[in-house]
């Protein structure tokens, strides 16, 4: 039966890979919204694993996370050296870790931090950053950088080559630091995760790195370097806000040694807790510090925060998704039905052979079946190859990896429910063929 | 046992006012080949319609290989057709799509029966059947049936009907789309082959230059005067 099936459809080859092609592509399409979401929630949970809070200047939870974590857009106008060091003095507070921000490598985000980063940060459920090659940041050396995995594969980069830095966080800049060279001490191990996309550099280095653009008149036409405004245009500078006032500067050198360079201002920190059941208590105590206006940003509250805000976009893709679906269960119907009328004596001269119409109903079903199937495997082809394709530009752009071998129970049911759509919408034909068949018997007035 | 015995079968299409068939008696004897005449309308496949059990028939007026039509439900008419009845229609005969060996092994497909009386080799048996009807080309053979001649198709038909030695051949108006010489050579061929295989024939056809083929010949409109 199924034999016969394939030769009756391989005989309308044209309009049944038409059909096909349709349902393929709405299978591919389900399968692909519901990956990229997956990919994207995974990608986004692993990369804030081990952060308690992240205190940041007074701002949106969802911007803070994303600024930080992400590298994608800026916090507000930075917070004070004193904040931090308040912050790291509090008792529930194990450690914490200064978060620089506002320059980009190549379009790649620089964050500027310390060696505690390294030591502190966790992604993909727990596990510690670790270097594919070189070391981490150490105290000496304001000129190391520490590159992720993608960064240096993209750009051949390893332990000793050379980089220049820009201002802003946009891909393409003009504004090169290029007098304030680093020299990549370290390239990371793929994480999967934002981590792979940035460049660290010391906070020293950061700093140095502004203290050169304020040294006077390289450039003319630049307004930064005109002596008498040169500290307001610093807001312009696409989301830059860690800048150093150099003549506070002497203030804190004899403080104290714990961190070797102490800038005047800083972008972010990250905070874990000695105790995670007090992070509500110091929350709050953060976001009530009348000296500095500060967030303190649950990292899981935030990401939840998120998926409310893109939640409606993904139903509206999802939405759309099963439309496609419908679209194609809509054109196999017409397709088998169209048919009918001229295989009406195909029918007949089934039946004169023996066959009941109960089995030419089977026939029907089976072609739908058989059409169904195809498109399930042909989707699952196309999505295979459109991951591969995208992967390594959704990985660059934004971090995600989508994978090419995830095929969990969800998707099986996924396509299990097309495919019973698929016989279900094939009875509507498959019911007008057993009518007829019994109505016609043998001969059929043409 | 008779491949046909019809005995008082009267029949009225659902909603007709009168009865379309009224037969008093009709029967075939194994191998028999027997010529039904009469006007186009009358009722003769209707008649055909009967016995091969598409329609609903009272239950011990059709009896085909002594087995009551009447009495087996639909499913059950449609295999027991297949098993005891080769059948040859006007025109449209094939399966487009199929290659003309493919049609002819079509009741092997959907019947045991049929298929254990085509011997060892089915697909032998059928190239055979078509050789012995004048299609021995074997190009022929594998061409979907679609490319074959009007004339070539009723032959392929007949290797359907005859294949697997079923004891009774329904032919209804089976040259009627063939010219002058083609329908003389089919029907020669066609009684030639119910012969051979011990099949038993009937005939049904307005054109009675025919007639001279067959054992008997009856007039419809005088069997069918049950009819009121």
């Amino acid at each position: 039966m199924l034999g016969f099936s394939l030769r009756s459809l391989w005989n309308r080859r044209f309009v049944a890979g038409l059909t096909v092609l349709a349902i393929s592509l709405s299978v591919a399409l389900i399968l692909g919204v519901e990956r990229l979401r997956d990919g994207a929630r995974d990608s986004f949970a692993n990369s804030a694993s081990g952060i308690d809070l992240i205190v940041a200047p007074r701002g949106n939870s969802v911007q803070i996370l994303m600024a930080t974590v992400f590298g994608v857009g800026g916090t507000g106008t930075g917070m004070t050296w004193d904040s931090f060091e308040w912050l790291e003095d509090r008792p529930e507070v194990a450690w914490a870790v200064p978060i620089q921000m506002g320059d980009n490598h190549r379009g790649y985000p620089v964050i500027g931090t310390d060696a505690s980063y390294f030591e502190h940060f966790r992604h993909s459920g727990g596990q510690p950053l670790s270097l594919a090659a070189g070391t981490f940041l150490s105290g000496d050396g304001a000129d190391a950088a520490v590159v992720g995995a993608e960064v240096a594969a993209r750009f051949d980069y390893a332990p000793g080559a050379v980089i220049v830095n820009a201002h802003g966080s946009g891909e393409v800049s003009f504004d090169l630091h290029d007098d304030a060279p680093f020299t990549i001490s370290g390239v990371l191990a793929p994480t999967g995760t934002a981590v792979d996309r940035m460049v660290f550099v010391t906070l020293e280095g950061f700093d140095a790195l502004h203290a050169e653009e304020d040294a006077p008149a390289a450039d003319p036409l630049d307004p930064a370097a005109m002596p008498t405004d040169d500290h307001d245009d610093h807001d312009d500078h696409g989301g830059h806000d860690g800048h150093d006032d150099h003549e506070d500067h002497g203030e804190h050198e004899g403080t104290e040694a714990k961190h070797s360079h102490e800038p005047d201002r800083i972008n972010a920190v990250y905070v874990g807790l000695i105790d995670r059941t007090n992070v509500l208590g110091l929350q709050r105590a953060i976001n009530e510090r009348p000296s500095d206006a500060l967030s303190a940003v649950l990292p899981a509250v935030a990401l939840t925060e998120l998926w409310g805000i893109t939640g409606t976009a993904e139903r509206a893709m999802r939405l759309m998704a099963w439309a496609v679906a419908l679209a194609g269960m809509i054109g196999m119907v017409v397709m088998l039905s169209a048919t009918l009328d001229t295989r009406r004596r195909e029918f007949a001269i089934l039946r004169s052979v023996g066959a009941t119409p109960t089995r030419i109903f089977a026939l029907i079903v089976a072609e739908a079946a058989i059409l169904t199937a195809a498109g399930l495997i042909l989707g699952l082809v196309l999505l295979t190859v459109a991951t591969f394709v995208t992967d390594p530009i959704l990985s660059a752009r934004f971090g995600l990896r989508l994978g090419l071998n995830v095929f969990g129970a969800r998707e099986m049911a996924t396509l299990f429910v097309i495919f019973c759509a698929g016989l279900l919408a094939s009875l509507i034909p498959a019911v007008r063929v057993y009518r007829m068949t019994l109505a016609d018997g043998l001969s059929v007035r043409l | 046992m008779h491949p046909l015995r019809i005995e008082r079968l009267v029949y009225r299409w659902p909603g007709a006012a009168r009865s379309t068939l009224g037969i008093g008696a009709l029967s075939l004897a194994s191998g028999e080949r027997l010529f039904l005449h009469g006007p186009s309308g009358c009722g003769k496949s209707t008649l055909l319609s009967a016995i091969a059990g598409v329609v609903d028939v009272p239950t011990g007026a059709i009896l085909v290989a002594d087995k009551d039509v009447g009495a087996l439900n639909g499913g059950a008419r449609d295999r027991f057709r297949v098993d005891h009845i080769g059948m040859i229609f006007q025109v449209f005969n094939l399966i487009p799509w199929l290659s003309a060996l493919e049609n002819v092994l079509l009741p092997c497909t959907f019947s045991k029966r049929r298929l254990e009386r085509s011997g060892e080799d089915p697909a032998g048996t059928a190239r055979n059947l078509l050789d012995e009807l004048g299609l021995s080309d074997p190009s022929l053979a594998s061409k979907p049936a679609s490319e074959l001649s009007v004339g070539q198709q009723q032959r392929v038909a007949a290797a359907r009907a005859l294949i697997g030695k079923p004891d009774l051949i329904l032919a209804d108006e089976p040259t009627s789309a063939l010219d002058e010489v083609a329908k003389a050579a089919f029907v020669d061929l066609l009684a030639r082959e119910c012969a051979e295989a011990g099949t038993a024939l009937l005939f049904v056809s307005h054109d009675r230059s025919l007639e001279h083929h067959f054992d008997r010949s009856v007039d419809f409109l005088a069997l069918n005067g049950g009819a009121a």
